[in-house]
């Protein structure tokens, strides 16, 4: 699981271009929008895509999305248990 | 720059007539236009629903008079029939002809027939019949067909600002009527559904898997319409001449920028603010005078949020009565401006607010409340009508009985 | 007829040179490509915006001209958000953009199509991303010319001076097409304060050599 968050955190870093941001300075739990990495609203449409590209895992509908994306923690939950089945 | 901007001709189709009267019809008998997709091919034919205009490409260019010996888009077709109405409602073939322009307004043009078109354009063996339909993938290839149709020569442009456009197209023909460059101009706007937009909503996760609800708590996102709306507006001077009846006067308009992302209207509503602000500016109108909105309204959660905010601001605890019409036509895009100028002259005109249908709880952020049936009787003096493009393009039209 | 306004500070990014009021402000080694040149100029103006990074080549451009004709220009203190304008062109749009677009929808195998590079596909978004770092929210428009058009667009800008639209603009030339790229941007303000510059066809032909 620790290696899924840092693996994560390196694809995200790359997807979005947050040239100022490291992968140490992620907290995994804290919030991916708003106060956290401060994430928008075409920056999730990324997200869905990275996960699309790198995992085979499509996300259906808004709703589900915000779960998914709440934090790189939930991110990589979803990963696991959806990879498996 | 004082001369008066008046409305003398409304033409619209959309998914709930083919005709003004159809669509006068439509909205006091609480018909919505919404449901399966008929006339696309695409994979999401019953899961997502629209707001089609039910007639083939064909049946609609026997509606138009138009030739299909020649290339013709849907667009094209849907314009031609507004614009023919709204041309003949104002009695501009029985008078003289002035200085004529036609401004329309689009945001995918001809992408319904390259999206069919595509991989046979890409394939360099295939040189078929079709490749005439290439010329008519630009936005501004409608408005000349349209153009052309109703004979007009003296000016034509294209607007495009996503959904904001046809508001826009308003706004610019009044203001060269005011300038004195031209005395009337056909104004308002067409879009066809296609699988292009219908896929880019998707992907963006605001379309409504269920009929969309303006407003209201539970909503979800838009359902995509069709359609095409215009207005005949002239100086005053020249709609007198005629002896024509006068059905309305375009007062005001603004159209103004967020400044806040690429896509998403600002949480507080800054430029739809400042669109409807300016607008009654210019009409000279204080926020007490206007009697009825006729909202943006898309049902997307983050536009009725930002446009309810904006109106919260402006009108405080007053908040006019308001809807959403586009609970019966869908979001139509680069035509709602056009559409619902034309349903905002027939509020004025028949004493009626249209409802918004499918609205039952308010939205937990703001105290706001849609009219939610039909209302008659009421003496409508001033409407203002709200279309806000992605982003951050917002326009407010005011209309203003005479 | 339109008064005339006044240029208060211009700027010319070309061949790996950032030039601020005919002055030299940056200048990238021969061999960088542009990526590097950019960020080296966003290190040196010492921003942060962090939204820089997201942008298409055109955007980054136009951005760090428009940072480096605002440095001093106080223009928050002098006007309000309404008041100042952003009127650009070019001659290609945003070509560029759209064939990095194409690039991710064109294998059907590979078809990812990137909504972060999709947003970048109209030539006016550098307006919006000008506008949205530092809030303006006045009149705007973007032309396309085969060539860049001082006649054109002096005498729009000098107009909305005249017609009280605005009373400061940031107007130009932003470019990007196969790699090639050449920015010239100035801020023009309807009052003559402390500006010598003349806002007209022969004075841009004089500072700037296009």
């Amino acid at each position: 699981m620790e290696d899924l968050v840092n693996q994560l955190k390196v694809q995200i870093i790359k997807a979005l271009k947050l040239e100022d941001v490291k992968p140490e300075d992620i907290n995994p739990t804290a919030p991916l929008f708003g106060d956290g990495l401060g994430l928008d609203s075409i920056d999730a449409l990324e997200l869905i895509v990275l996960l699309e590209k790198e995992y085979g895992l499509r996300v259906e509908n808004a709703a589900s999305a915000k779960k998914i994306f709440l934090s790189i923690q939930s991110m990589a939950d979803y990963i696991a248990e959806h990879k498996k089945a | 720059m004082s001369r008066k901007v008046v409305i003398t001709g409304l033409g619209v189709i959309s998914s709930i007539g083919n005709n003004v009267q159809e669509n006068y019809n439509s909205l006091t008998s609480l018909k919505p236009g919404i449901g399966h997709i008929q006339n696309l091919d695409t994979v999401h034919k019953n899961i997502i629903p629209v707001s089609e205009v039910k007639f083939s490409d064909k049946d609609l260019a026997h509606m138009a008079e138009f030739d299909m010996s020649r290339p013709v888009t849907r667009t094209t077709l849907l314009g031609i029939i507004a614009a023919r109405e709204a041309y003949h409602s104002a009695g501009l073939d029985k008078v003289a002809k002035l200085r004529t322009g036609f401004i329309s307004a689009t945001s995918v043009g001809g992408m319904g027939k390259t999206e069919m078109l595509y991989q046979k354009y890409l394939d360099p063996a295939d040189n078929g019949d079709f490749m005439k339909f290439l010329e008519t993938h630009d936005c501004g290839e409608s408005t000349e067909r349209i153009a052309e149709a109703l004979g007009i020569k003296d000016y034509m442009t294209t607007i495009s600002t996503a959904c904001s456009s046809s508001a826009n197209s308003i706004m610019l023909g009044a203001r060269m009527i005011k300038a004195g460059m031209l005395d009337r101009v056909i104004a308002g706007g067409v879009d066809s559904l296609t699988v292009f937009t219908i896929n880019g909503f998707n992907t963006l996760m605001i379309l409504d898997k269920e009929h969309c609800r303006p407003f209201d708590d539970s909503r979800q996102g838009l359902n995509l319409g069709e359609g095409a709306g215009y207005i005949v507006i002239e100086s005053e001077e020249a709609a007198k001449a005629g002896n024509r009846p006068i059905l309305a006067e375009v007062s005001g308009y603004a159209n103004t920028n967020d400044a806040y992302h690429q896509t998403a209207s600002s949480p507080d509503g800054q430029g739809a603010f400042l669109a409807m602000k300016k607008a009654l500016e210019v009409a000279g109108l204080t926020a007490e005078e206007i009697d009825y909105i006729n909202v943006h309204g898309t049902g997307t959660p983050n536009n009725d949020l930002s446009e309810g905010t904006a109106m919260t601001r402006l009108f405080g605890t007053q908040v006019p009565k308001f809807s959403s019409t586009k609970s019966y036509t869908g979001h139509t895009l680069g035509a709602c401006g056009g559409i619902e100028a034309v349903y905002s002259t027939l509020s004025i005109m028949n004493k009626t607010i249209f409802p918004n249908i499918n609205f039952k709880v308010k939205m937990k952020e703001l105290d706001l409340a849609p009219e939610t049936s039909l209302l008659s009787g009421v003496d409508i003096k001033s409407v203002l009508s709200n279309s806000f493009g992605f982003g951050g393009n917002n326009s407010a039209l005011v209309f203003k009985k005479i | 007829m339109s008064s005339k306004g006044f240029i208060k500070s211009y700027s010319i990014i070309r061949n790996n040179q950032a030039i601020l009021n005919g002055e030299e402000f940056l200048k990238g080694a021969p061999e960088d490509d542009f990526a590097t040149f950019i960020r080296s100029l966003y290190k040196r103006l010492e921003i942060t915006h962090s939204p820089f990074y997201k942008m298409d080549d055109m955007c980054k451009l136009g951005l760090m001209a428009t940072e480096l004709i605002l440095k001093d220009a106080a223009i928050k203190e002098k006007y309000t958000e309404t008041e100042i304008g952003v009127v650009l062109s070019n001659s290609s749009s945003s070509l560029h953009t759209d064939t990095s677009y194409y690039e991710t929808v064109r294998d059907k195998n590979n078809y990812f199509p990137s909504p972060a590079v999709f947003v970048y596909t109209l030539p006016n978004i550098v307006i919006g991303e000008i506008c949205i770092r530092n809030k303006i929210k006045g009149e705007n428009t973007f032309f396309i010319f085969e060539e860049y058009n001082p006649e054109f667009i002096t005498d729009y800008v000098n107009n909305l001076f005249s017609s009280g639209k605005l009373k400061s603009c940031i107007a130009g030339w932003v470019e990007f097409c196969e790699g090639k790229y050449e920015v010239f941007l100035y801020l023009a303000e309807s009052d003559q304060g402390d500006n010598t510059i003349k806002h007209t066809t022969e004075q841009i032909k004089k500072i700037y050599n296009f």
